[in-house]
């Protein structure tokens, strides 16, 4: 073995961050359904405490043996709105209460899947899910929701947009922190380890292990060694980085699925940063040549590196699935906060970065006073560009109330601490009020 | 054959391949190859250890290590080898 491949690894997680971001268990609730909200509830504590009881012991296990840091240990459900169709608002109240308490049982980090898939049209009990978010986002801690709203195939649901808009309103009236829990998504994915979006598709297993990678340390140091050089030496250097950190999560998310004797789903390539300095996707543009992110060249710089992740992480895995790209949450981000304060980095470029990118407009606090309809039309905008370029957004955003421009809001832990961002304050609700559905572009139509 | 590899990094002194030997002897861990050199003063080895025996107690071996690591003031790891050969090799 060569001496220089086992500094070279050690240095990776000693000293750049390295870690695998999560590894999630995707769980079907499906055959939980009782006759109603209690009884679901019960099997669905039952079966997720039976599936996942080791999954925490498992994975610490795995950390020790390759000295590897696990960040997360999460699961993915079912979206629970197709569990709730014979169920009234206390039911399933009482359901997700089931999931916060079988997450803390396990004790795992998170579980996702308090979720409604709405991009065509809505049930009344997606309504009534939706309609609960800000009971349920506040009395919870470990749960985690999401709304998909839009796709290729089926367009923009309007309805759900205003809808959408005005509960993120409602839920920050409560508690903000609740909307660092809700994800509205175009074109969400069925296999995603990463919170607050993921849920476990019906699609899918019975189980799976699905494993997210990080390490943004790691390829902003790889490419300080090629200061100078041509943009082509850089997206080649992320791709061989890539290859590595996608290795590992490989490795990881194999063994703790034969450790628990399930299938391995997916390794989701991205490139997740966390609050700590040297954790950054900001700082990876920025060594690309940027002075700070959000500057002119910031989205094709984002363009390479996303590419170039893909295409690196694409040859190291087995199967790839989930998000796979560069995050770019502004809270989560030492870099991305740095240029929220200087005022360099703004929503409108965020906005433009998403289209070469996954996710979204992610983890961006915004004044209290911001209007439910801008809010809505800031999802329809996200839904667009998801929509007509064939690939998932998202938008995260959290009205601070009594908050505004020049304020910051802390988090905590990894969703981090985020400068309230100025929104434009003209009008969108004529638009918003029109409610309806926008039509699927005319290239989704394939067959 | 189950292996780990052992990597010592610190400042240089006395006894600290004699404190890591006599951990892994003491442990039933096999030593299949060590690699040895001072960089810039610091110390800096790697050894390829047979873990086949006493794979149930990794973990135990580990945390000795560590304390061992503690008593000579210098950082001790032991990983599994596959993470280095699946970031390296395809």
């Amino acid at each position: 073995m060569d001496i220089n491949k086992i500094n070279e690894t050690i240095q990776m997680i000693s000293e750049e961050h390295f870690d695998i971001r999560t590894v999630t268990m995707g769980i079907s609730l499906l055959d939980c359904i009782g006759g109603d909200g209690q009884r679901t509830a019960e099997k669905v504590h039952r079966k997720i405490v039976d599936k996942a009881g080791k999954l925490v012991e498992t994975a610490q296990q795995l950390e020790r043996d390759f000295g590897v840091p696990i960040v997360n240990k999460r699961i993915s459900v079912t979206p629970v709105s197709l569990l709730a169709g014979n169920t009234d608002y206390d039911g399933l109240i009482k359901i997700a209460r089931a999931l916060d308490q079988a997450a803390a049982d396990v004790g795992v980090d998170f579980l996702g899947g308090y979720s409604a898939l709405i991009q065509k049209g809505s049930t009344p009990t997606e309504k009534m899910l939706i309609d609960s978010l800000p009971e349920v986002l506040s009395t919870t801690k470990l749960l985690m929701s999401s709304i998909n709203i839009a796709s290729t195939k089926a367009g923009i649901n309007l309805n759900a947009v205003g809808k959408t808009g005005r509960t993120i309103k409602r839920i920050s009236e409560v508690d903000p922190l609740g909307n660092a829990k809700l994800v509205v998504f175009a074109n969400a994915v069925e296999d995603n380890p990463f919170m607050a979006g993921a849920f476990h598709g019906v699609s899918e297993d019975d189980a799976v292990i699905n494993v997210g990678v990080s390490g943004p340390g790691v390829v902003k140091r790889a490419l300080e060694t090629v200061r100078d050089r041509s943009i082509d030496v850089v997206a080649e250097k992320i791709k061989t980085t890539a290859f590595k950190i996608t290795r590992i999560g490989q490795l990881i998310g194999g063994l703790t699925a034969k450790k628990l004797g399930l299938p391995f789903g997916i390794v989701d390539l991205s490139l997740a940063p966390t609050p700590a300095r040297g954790d950054s996707v900001a700082e990876v543009l920025e060594e690309i040549g940027l002075e700070q992110v959000g500057t002119h060249g910031t989205t094709a710089a984002l363009m390479l590196l996303n590419d170039a992740i893909k295409k690196g992480g694409v040859m190291a895995s087995q199967r790839v699935g989930g998000l796979s790209g560069a995050f770019i949450p502004v809270s989560e981000d030492a870099g991305m906060i740095d240029a929220t304060v200087a005022g360099t980095l703004s929503i409108s470029k965020l906005e433009a970065m998403t289209s070469v990118c996954s996710v979204g407009l992610d983890m961006i606090a915004i004044p209290g006073n911001t209007p439910a309809s801008t809010i809505s039309a800031m999802i329809a905008d996200e839904a667009a560009i998801g929509v007509q370029n064939n690939k998932t957004t998202a938008v995260r955003v959290i009205p601070v109330p009594g908050k505004s421009v020049g304020d910051s809001i802390d988090f905590g832990g990894l969703l981090g601490r985020a400068p309230i961002m100025p929104v434009i304050e003209k009008s969108s609700t004529a638009f918003i009020n029109r409610g309806g559905h926008i039509p699927a572009p005319i290239h989704s139509f394939k067959n | 054959m189950k292996r780990a590899v052992v990597t010592v990094i610190g400042n240089d002194r006395p006894g600290i391949i004699a404190g890591v030997s006599k951990t892994l002897a003491d442990n039933q861990a096999n030593i299949l190859d060590v690699a040895q050199t001072l960089m810039d003063k610091i110390f800096t080895m790697s050894m390829l250890i047979d873990i086949t025996e006493i794979d149930a107690k990794f973990s135990n071996l580990q945390v000795e290590l560590t304390k061992v690591g503690q008593k000579l003031g210098v950082s001790i790891q032991i990983q599994r080898e596959e993470i280095f050969n699946s970031m390296s090799k395809i």
